[in-house]
């Protein structure tokens, strides 16, 4: 099995990011090296009535980031975000898509709550203000279904690359950001594309999104300090911080971009997705699940637990999740979690649901460019039951070769990607 | 290795329960009637295909129906029916290669505008915490994962109403390659609430016609656009040798090719028109190693809108050659069931390669000029199908294609 999957790698060779902080790929590197935190009070829409009044958001200026007239009218934010990321990632790629036959080119973009801000916009205009339940139709918008359906995201990514090979988006929560990733890599893997575009994207910070994770008190109350909220594998961490945001990769199969002098930043080797099938927003203290899928996607990669060198951990700040989480790296890896650095850069740019997880694959990738782990911002009281290294506060020079990132989401689903540094790195 | 259907939930406009739609469609009976979920008056969209005659409290635990959409209730409904149908115990079963992979399309819309409107009419400590895993897209999959236990990879997938087809073909991904050996797919869909409608008439290609029989014809000369439906369909899909191995009590067929094109973005010159859905039958065909001619019946995507009709049409014609191939779209008994559509569309062929008969499409008096096509009109029409072709096509220019055979 390894050996025919060996024939086709797929690479990551261009990187985009729009992220709290900062547009593009090197200010989200910038950021996350400085260990500097992108949480602030919401200003987006008046949070004065909310249980968690803090986010992590992105200062995007649609115009400035090149988006034309009719796709800032067309498009919800977070499909702004993802094509600007797109954008970004096909100029570093350097590929010269007018070379390409578009059927070869594929699209795989993930997404928890889709164009939920522009579907909350305007549903407050068609019932005035949620006064009625029957609403007045003669006040929708064109663009309205392309808010309704998620997949309109994926849409706009493929006209901006021009793809008509396999299109999709991906929705299974906050592991939607791996899952496409994995996604995109399945199709260069079995052939069915040369070039995918694999990325995601969320702009959730709506009030009905703030709204109901205050209903569960997942997110932080810690309205007071919001610089120092996201504080992941911390002894008073209390809830994660919302966040928003895209990342978007250029992934080619490796001997087709050795052959165009492509520089890669790494490769995907394995990848996997287990379900704990016990609850919607629950997790078991055991970490099972999540173990079981970092040990199918060492296997897959051919890889031992002695050869992961660092984690990017999903490490949302909840108390629930980091124990979690802490307890799946023992039990995938025994001896070798206590010699790896670990760390969560929710830390700095809160939890973006579904985009995160592409997200933190780009970190993945720029640690292994430039051989630097990212910290985990905010940690100064470690937890006795979080008991890693999980950098705390400064990033580090670290040699890695491989790095694992997982992701743990509603619905139970718990997702392992392997990335290894590579020849063409 | 194979991908064998083992196991059919059908929950349609016309008939709850696989059999009972069944023998609606043969006999050309309807769901489409007037919209009755809510006031629609002073709406642009008055006529639907409503599940009717069904009632969530007779098939879904209080416990679970308060916290998921009457999306992930019709799904509920329609996998049971689809476990019990495959006669498999899931508690028997490997707990790590049992999947989920569905189709959303607009996920719980009707749960999510309930509670859109309490935050903005009372405020937010009137949301409840169901929200957060009702409306989002992976509430049926998470659902039926903890419901029966299945710890494999699952999945969700959306491209609009291409999605039932492109969850089958990933199904058979998860059992060739990601260790799957039991997998529950398809997909729902249940958005005629307000918003969901609003949405949906936005796009201009729902039929203004108030008339049942008038809002969905598809490749007539009369085509004025669509009617939206609710309802899907679940299938449990296996590895054939695992399906024989716990004695599997009958195999519908066999899922043997599948694949997913995206048409040019708007404004480049595609001087063919269709030529990528051409391209996602042409790959589907060969994924399954068959010819053109072995294809014994099309179940079209059958859009509604004349222009895609069109389109749709000469792709069929030049791939088949004129009249070279049954065409059908059984969807004009139920509407458009987004998500679920293109399920329930699968689980149609399965039942047609069974019974060696092609159900009928119905409202179509007379072809547009362009649709000459082989449409299966009025009556089912009888002869062994041993391979079928499915088309789908979903809002912005997502195609799929996927082939179904039988198992000899």
């Amino acid at each position: 099995m390894s050996a025919v999957r060996q024939e086709r790698v797929p690479v990551i060779t261009g990187i985009g990011v729009v992220a709290p902080g900062g547009v593009g790929t090197k200010a989200f590197w910038e950021l996350l090296t400085a260990g500097r935190t992108a949480t602030r009070a919401i200003s987006l829409f008046d949070a004065g009535s909310f249980r968690s009044r803090i986010a992590a958001e992105c200062d995007f200026d649609p115009a400035a980031e090149g988006l034309s007239p009719q796709e800032i009218r067309r498009m919800d934010r977070a499909a702004q975000f993802a094509v600007v990321a797109a954008r970004e990632a096909l100029t570093d790629s350097g590929l010269e898509l007018a070379e390409i036959d578009p059927g070869l080119i594929g699209v795989s973009i993930g997404s928890a709550v889709g164009c939920t801000t522009g579907l909350e916009e305007e549903y407050v205009v068609l019932s005035d203000g949620g006064r009625r339940w029957l609403l007045d139709p003669s006040y929708a918008v064109p663009q309205l279904y392309g808010y309704m359906v998620p997949s309109t995201m994926a849409v706009e990514v493929a006209w901006a690359c021009g793809a008509e090979g396999p299109v999709s988006l991906t929705s299974t929560g906050c592991t939607a950001g791996l899952d496409s990733m994995g996604h995109g890599a399945q199709l260069i893997r079995e052939g069915s594309a040369e070039i995918v575009l694999a990325g995601a994207t969320d702009a959730p910070l709506s009030p009905i999104t703030v709204a109901c994770f205050d209903a569960i008190r997942a997110t932080s109350p810690n309205n007071a300090d919001p610089e120092s909220a996201s504080r992941p594998f911390d002894l008073n961490r209390d809830g994660f911080v919302l966040g928003e945001g895209a990342a978007v990769m250029v992934l080619e199969e490796r001997e087709a971009a050795r052959r165009r002098g492509a520089r890669g930043y790494a490769e995907i080797s394995g990848f996997a997705r287990r379900s704990n099938a016990f609850h919607m927003t629950g997790l078991k203290p055991d970490g099972r699940e999540m173990a079981e899928a970092i040990r199918d996607a060492l296997r897959q990669a051919g890889a031992s637990a002695g050869d992961v060198d660092y984690i990017n951990a999903h490490g949302s700040g909840t108390r629930q999740n980091d124990r979690h989480e802490t307890a799946a790296f023992k039990r995938s890896l025994g001896e070798r979690a206590r010699e790896i650095p670990v760390s969560s850069i929710k830390s700095m740019i809160g939890h973006s649901l579904g985009a995160i997880g592409s997200i933190e694959i780009a970190a993945s990738a720029l640690a292994l460019r430039h051989q630097v782990v990212p910290p985990t911002a905010n940690l100064h009281t470690p937890d006795p039951e979080c008991d890693l290294d999980y950098v705390p506060l400064t990033a580090r020079e670290h040699a890695m070769d491989a790095v694992l990132s997982v992701g743990s989401g509603f619905g139970g689903f718990q997702s392992a990607m392997l990335l290894r540094r590579g020849e063409t790195a | 290795m194979m991908a064998a259907v083992t196991g059919i939930g059908v929950v349609a406009p016309n008939g709850v329960g696989t059999e009972t739609y069944w023998q609606a469609v043969l006999a050309g009976r309807s769901g489409i009637g007037p919209l009755t979920r809510f006031d629609a008056r002073g709406y642009p969209v008055r006529i639907a295909g409503e599940v009717t005659g069904f009632d969530a409290a007779e098939h879904v635990p209080s416990r679970l129906r308060v916290q998921t959409d009457r999306w992930t209730h019709l799904a509920f409904t329609a996998a049971e029916m689809a476990l019990s149908d495959a006669g498999a115990d899931t508690d028997e079963l490997p707990e790590y290669e049992m999947a989920v992979l569905t189709s959303s399309s607009s996920g719980g819309t009707e749960f999510g505008q309930y509670e859109i409107e309490r935050l903005w009419s009372k405020g937010s400590r009137y949301v409840t915490a169901y929200q957060s895993i009702a409306w989002f897209y992976a509430a049926t999959t998470g659902q039926l994962s903890i419901r029966h236990g299945m710890r494999g990879p699952c999945g969700v997938v959306c491209t609009e109403q291409a999605g039932g087809l492109d969850a089958a073909g990933r199904t058979c991904r998860l059992l060739e390659s990601d260790g799957a050996r039991f997998v529950l797919t398809g997909g729902t869909d249940a958005s005629l609430c307000p918003y969901g409608v609003t949405a949906q008439a936005a796009t201009g290609l729902i039929s203004p016609s108030e008339e049942p029989e008038r809002g969905y014809q598809p490749f007539a000369s009369t085509a004025s656009g669509y009617v939206p439906g609710e309802g899907g369909a679940i299938l449990v899909v296996e590895q054939a040798d695992a399906a024989r191995e716990r004695g599997a009590k009958h195999v519908y067929g066999l899922i043997t090719g599948y694949a997913a094109t995206f048409d040019p973005r708007p404004g480049t010159p595609d001087p063919e028109g269709g030529s990528r859905l051409r391209r996602a039958a042409q790959l589907a065909l060969a994924d399954a190693g068959l010819e053109c001619g072995q294809v014994d019946v099309v179940f079209a995507d059958a859009s509604g809108d004349p222009e895609r009709d069109r389109i749709e049409a000469t792709t069929l014609r030049e791939f088949f050659g004129p009249h070279g191939v049954p065409v059908t779209a059984p969807k004009t008994m139920t509407g458009r069931l987004y998500g679920g559509g293109a399920a329930l569309d699968v689980a149609t062929a399965l039942l047609s390669i069974r019974d060696g008969v092609i159900p009928p499409t119905i409202n179509v008096p007379a072809l547009a000029p362009g649709c000459d096509l082989d449409l299966v009109r009025g009556e089912p029409r009888e002869g062994p199908i041993r391979n079928a072709l499915i088309l789908a096509r979903g809002y912005g220019g997502f195609n799929a294609a996927l082939v179904v055979s039988g198992t000899e």
